[in-house]
């Protein structure tokens, strides 16, 4: 049988499963390796994603050159909505399956999510002055965010505030798997409390309603979010290792 | 099982009964705070009419998180807990116990009081009745969503402040739907959607918050 091998750190060439690099010390230097890539490539994209989008893009007829927030913006949405869901998943399946990385992975993101939270809301309000002539308004969709917001630091208030990290990750796994069934429900009550927000611009199995060089330079920009997620992500969880597993003989012999 | 089940329940109201003060305080704060808004936002009667259900909901929602760290603080300082994760009966059904005796010290007395409140607030006597109806509903989600932040915060640092943190968000759409029937029954356009959304967030955390508790109890005690 044909399996898919897996060389170490030193050469050795190991089988590959689903479990190899639970292994904190395959997956730090699976992650040393991938970082600069992702790194990279999301300067690339952001650069790229930002020249078409600030300078090819058509001016709206309707809102001017405001809109062009929107390419920071929606990315940013996008992706703190995707980093939770991430996040509780990583979490979920440390605790499932006693992974410490999976959990060190959930923690490593939670920053992330954050940040592109508020990067949203603060990209938000910048936009809803000139358009809606208010820096905030009690709407269905803002308001979920910033919910989403403090989703993200009650996980990572509860997890700074137990001591023994392994007992962190597990309770805080507890509340980001609570708190992922709970983001629909509260989705809808807000829905149905209040909704101002513009129709999303772009829905699966639907044709976007903007023009192409708009769509390009924010896919461009999604994929730059990724990218930069990914690898400051990664090179958090490269630190939790550092900190968790820093007597292990295996980091000290590379450290040194 | 049940036996057991009603064993503790029966412990805890007791104790509950021998510690008055403990259970009474959360109700005085849910007076003083609903009192405290109109000296706020002044005597208006139309205004005060207006931002009742709110105010009402707020106040019973915080006055929950307030007695919610006491929920297994105790029983896990005098070592209760751990018998009773140790014990052969499921930890969920004993959770579920332990919540209901909450909620019968602190969701109970809340409904005889929120009449109260809303006669001070001036509410016509059909907001009232749906007022208290989505209490009714309600509280009991806030003691079983509660339970589960009142497990996780066990052993952690943050205390009372954490538990809130943790728990305002999952509360949300209880407030919203809790104080929008009242304005929906007081404005004409029917209230029961509202309270059957309540009861729907009954019935689910009814069904799944004793097994996030019982795991987070787990975990404290690993």
């Amino acid at each position: 049988m044909n399996q898919p091998y897996y060389s170490t750190a030193n050469g050795a060439r190991r089988r590959l499963t689903v479990f190899t690099f639970a292994s904190p010390r395959n997956f730090y230097h699976l992650a040393g390796r991938l970082i600069p890539w992702f790194a990279a490539l999301g300067v690339l994209t952001g650069l790229a994603g930002l020249a078409i989008g600030m300078l090819v893009a058509p001016t709206d007829f309707q809102q001017g050159d405001a809109y062009r927030i929107i390419f920071v913006h929606v990315p940013a949405a996008w992706m703190s909505m995707l980093i939770y869901m991430a996040m509780a998943g990583w979490a979920g399946f440390g605790l499932a399956y006693r992974t410490g990385v999976s959990s060190i992975m959930a923690s490593a993101l939670a920053p992330t999510g954050a940040l592109f939270t508020f990067l949203a809301l603060w990209t938000g309000a910048l936009w809803g002055k000139p358009t809606w002539g208010a820096w905030w308004v009690w709407d269905a969709r803002l308001t979920s965010e910033l919910i989403l917001l403090f989703l993200y630091l009650g996980y990572m208030g509860l997890h700074a505030s137990i001591s023994d990290p392994r007992r962190a990750d597990r309770a805080a796994a507890v509340l980001a798997l609570v708190g992922a069934v709970n983001i629909p429900i509260i989705y809808f009550s807000v829905y149905w409390w209040n909704t101002l927000h513009q129709g999303p611009s772009v829905t699966l199995g639907k044709a976007p309603t903007m023009a192409p060089a708009m769509l390009a330079a924010m896919l461009l920009m999604v994929a730059a979010f990724w990218c930069y997620g990914i690898a400051i992500a990664l090179r958090r969880a490269r630190c939790i290792v550092l900190e968790r597993h820093g007597s292990a003989a295996w980091l000290r012999r590379r450290m040194k | 099982m049940l036996r057991a089940a009603r064993q503790l329940m029966q412990r805890d109201l007791l104790l509950a009964l021998r510690r008055r003060s403990d259970a009474l305080m959360p109700l005085a704060f849910f007076l003083v705070t609903a009192t405290l808004f109109p000296l706020a936002i002044g005597p208006d009667t139309r205004l005060l009419r207006s931002v009742a259900p709110g105010i009402v909901w707020v106040a019973a929602l915080l006055s929950s998180l307030l007695g919610l760290q006491r929920l297994f603080a105790d029983d896990h300082a005098d070592g209760s807990l751990e018998q009773l994760l140790l014990s052969p009966q499921p930890l969920e059904v004993l959770v579920l116990a332990k919540v209901f005796a909450h909620w019968l010290t602190s969701g109970l007395p809340l409904l005889v009081l929120a009449p109260l409140v809303a006669l001070q607030y001036g509410l016509e006597p059909e907001a009232m009745g749906v007022l208290w109806l989505g209490l009714l509903l309600g509280t009991p989600v806030l003691s079983l969503l509660g339970s589960i932040g009142a497990g996780l915060a066990l052993g952690a640092r943050g205390g009372s402040v954490l538990v809130a943190l943790m728990l305002m968000p999952l509360y949300i759409p209880l407030l919203v739907l809790g104080s929008s029937a009242v304005v929906a029954a007081s404005d004409g356009t029917g209230s029961a959607p509202h309270l059957m959304l309540l009861g729907a967030l009954l019935a689910g955390s009814l069904a799944a918050a004793p097994w996030a508790t019982a795991a987070a109890l787990r975990i404290a005690h690993e």
